[in-house]
């Protein structure tokens, strides 16, 4: 079975276009051209040297022995919290601004929810001279400040999203509704593995260096050519997809993705897609999406706005699907606590959203014998004030 | 041959069509709405079907939606309140949604459901044309249900050329990209784009939409089409109090003839 998208756009039954006419122009002109011009050599070229002097890659696999030693296996933390922005949201961004600038775009819109994604692309069109207006749910403007704070000092126009549950589904129905408006001269620079074909496989490919690096890094540290297990959080799931993109083809190798149960999956209160959704349209995929009977789309709810999204990309949703990652969730409080032991145990206080992933460790059987990685998708200094108020430090 | 048809074939010019958010402002307005719109002299109705998610809509459209859908209203509501659809209206009735919704009642059921009310025809913005094409497009005609495709000024010749070889009824063409409402001056009308679309002689009709909001916009836009949509200016009437009363004044005012009010 494939794992990847095939040449009308769907990883399986999902993905595709369903965007109305007025993005069809600028969607169409990216699904022509991407392969091409991310395989340039000169593009390459650019897009490694920046990966590498700007963003600080390779990030370290690390060793994390007392986290190894509590749950009896070889733990590695894949350290996208040490990327310049301080998650792996860069990886995508240093890619498409080097597109939107060979498609001669002037002017760059995002959507973000923890902000990080935000953070991530204000910080490339700093980079590059490039006018920027990032879309923000109004309520996590709210729980992330120091990130829209750092958007506004690179330049940003920070832009709250007021409808819906303003969180990042509603930022991304307005950022669409900008490129509407704007069909010419803008590029939108989306963040997860979501929307019409080709973001999703955009996306993943620009993140697959994460695997990537993990595959030779594991090889030098260890001699294995592959790990056992590969744990990541999953929203729109941009981190997981990249930490698992090089091995999709392994079999043998067990993926393990972690979605946001918020206040528990039976709660009502909860973002976790694969449990509570069914096969729909978001955003202009077909994708499995938590919806009514009717097809309107449920507000999510985590306390990680990373994560707070109804929906998963469709090239999780195949993963899924087919079985090839087993999708789990962990709560708030889960995750919370996770983070501190991290913290704790390894120095490392990781974002709320990365923690997610963190927290479905001890639900793991481990046989003492096995390598995993764990990504740890980005670093926690947004998330202080949540865990300072829940710990009551 | 629907009622698209016929009215196409028989009127060639300041053709008038309005969009109305289903149940909205009440759950149980939408028939009385498309009545009193037939009566006030709207040459055919595009009925939306609400969606929590509309990313091509501004906020009046937005808004209506969402209080529809706090009002109750569902695709099954819908068809059965459409039940005495031809009862009450004989103009064309089109219905207009995003295609998640639609989905989710099962296209098959959709079309079926349509036809048995007595729709004739569907606008579906985000459904892609390969889509319809290979997996509906036989439903739709053999549920005699014309389905309409949008142009924008930065649709390509070729795809124009598909989207007119595809569709029956009439073409959607947007003045300038943009979400709906959105104050749209007509006078910016790239006259490039609409003299390109004269000469490519298109076997369909065309309507103007998005942006249409007085007598002036209206007569503007009926230059370059056969006629002209209305949507955000009419919703935002919903949402005034006396609504029912104000309808056939509104209509007049778009023509800019007193006869009918």
């Amino acid at each position: 079975m494939s794992y990847h998208v095939n040449e009308r756009g769907y990883f399986g039954t999902f993905g595709g276009a369903y965007i109305p006419e007025m993005l069809y122009p600028n969607v169409e002109e990216l699904r022509t051209k991407y392969l091409d011009i991310i395989y340039e050599p000169k593009f390459q070229e650019e897009y490694q040297q920046l990966l590498r002097d700007y963003v600080g890659r390779p990030s370290p696999l690390y060793l994390a022995e007392r986290l190894s030693e509590k749950y009896g296996a070889t733990i590695y933390l894949k350290r996208e919290d040490l990327n310049h922005t301080g998650a792996h949201k860069i990886n995508n961004t240093v890619g498409q601004i080097l597109l939107a600038q060979r498609l001669g775009k002037k002017r760059i819109i995002a959507e973000t929810g923890a902000g990080q994604h935000g953070v991530a692309t204000a910080t490339v069109c700093a980079l590059k001279g490039i006018e920027c207006v990032v879309y923000m749910g109004a309520v996590d403007i709210e729980r992330q400040a120091p990130n829209v704070a750092r958007m506004k000092m690179m330049g940003a126009t920070v832009i709250p999203a007021i409808s819906g549950s303003q969180t990042l589904k509603d930022a991304t129905n307005e950022a669409l509704r900008d490129w509407i408006n704007n069909p010419v001269d803008t590029h939108y620079i989306i963040g997860s593995a979501v929307g019409p074909h080709p973001y999703p496989d955009m996306v993943a490919r620009f993140q697959a260096i994460i695997s990537e690096e993990t595959k030779w890094q594991l090889k030098e540290k260890t001699g294995k050519e592959n790990p056992d297990y590969i744990m990541a959080c999953v929203g729109g799931g941009s981190n997981a997809i990249g930490m698992f993109y090089h091995f999709l083809d392994h079999a043998d190798v067990k993926l393990i993705a972690v979605e946001a149960a918020g206040k528990g999956v039976d709660s009502g209160e909860s973002a976790a897609t694969t449990y509570l959704g069914t096969e729909g349209v978001l955003h202009g995929s077909r994708s499995i999406v938590m919806q009514t009977p009717d097809g309107q789309v449920i507000e999510p709810y985590s306390i990680s706005a990373g994560l707070d999204y109804p929906g998963i990309g469709p090239q999780h949703a195949h993963l899924h699907t087919s079985q090839r990652a087993q999708y789990v969730s962990v709560t708030d409080d889960e995750a919370l606590n996770a983070g501190l032991e991290l913290t704790r145990l390894e120095g490392i206080i990781p974002a709320i959203e990365s923690a997610h992933a963190f927290a479905y460790l001890n639900k793991m059987k481990f046989k003492g014998d096995e390598t995993v990685v764990v990504c740890l998708s980005g670093r926690g200094d947004k998330d202080l004030d949540n865990y300072m108020k829940y710990f009551g430090f | 041959m629907n009622r698209i048809n016929q009215l196409f074939d028989q009127k060639k010019e300041n053709i008038l069509s309005i969009y109305f958010t289903a149940g909205y402002p009440e759950l149980n307005s939408t028939l009385d709405i498309a009545q009193a719109l037939e009566e006030a002299g709207a040459d055919f109705l595009e009925i939306g079907i609400p969606y929590s998610d509309p990313l091509a809509d501004g906020p009046v459209i937005q808004n209506s939606s969402l209080k529809s859908i706090e009002n109750g209203m569902t695709l099954p509501i819908l068809f059965d309140q459409l039940k005495d659809l031809r009862k009450r209206v004989t103009i064309p009735v089109l219905l207009m949604g995003y295609v998640n919704p639609i989905l989710q009642y099962g296209v098959e059921k959709f079309c079926a459901s349509c036809k048995e009310v007595g729709v004739d025809g569907v606008i579906a913005p985000d459904l892609p044309m390969y889509e319809y094409e290979e997996m509906y497009m036989d439903c739709f005609k053999s549920n005699n249900l014309s389905n309409i495709f949008l142009i924008t000024p930065q649709t390509s010749d070729e795809r124009i050329r598909k989207i007119d070889e595809l569709s029956n009824g009439f073409i959607y063409l947007l003045s300038s990209s943009s979400t709906t409402g959105k104050d749209v001056s007509l006078s910016d009308i790239t006259e490039n784009y609409f003299s390109r679309l004269k000469n490519m002689n298109l076997k369909n009709p065309t309507m103007i939409g998005f942006g249409i909001s007085d007598n002036k916009s209206f007569n503007k836009a009926a230059q370059y089409a056969n006629g002209a949509i209305v949507g955000s200016a009419f919703v935002k009437l919903l949402s005034e109090d006396n609504y029912m009363e104000k309808i056939p004044d509104f209509i007049s005012s778009l023509k800019g003839k007193q006869e009918f009010a």
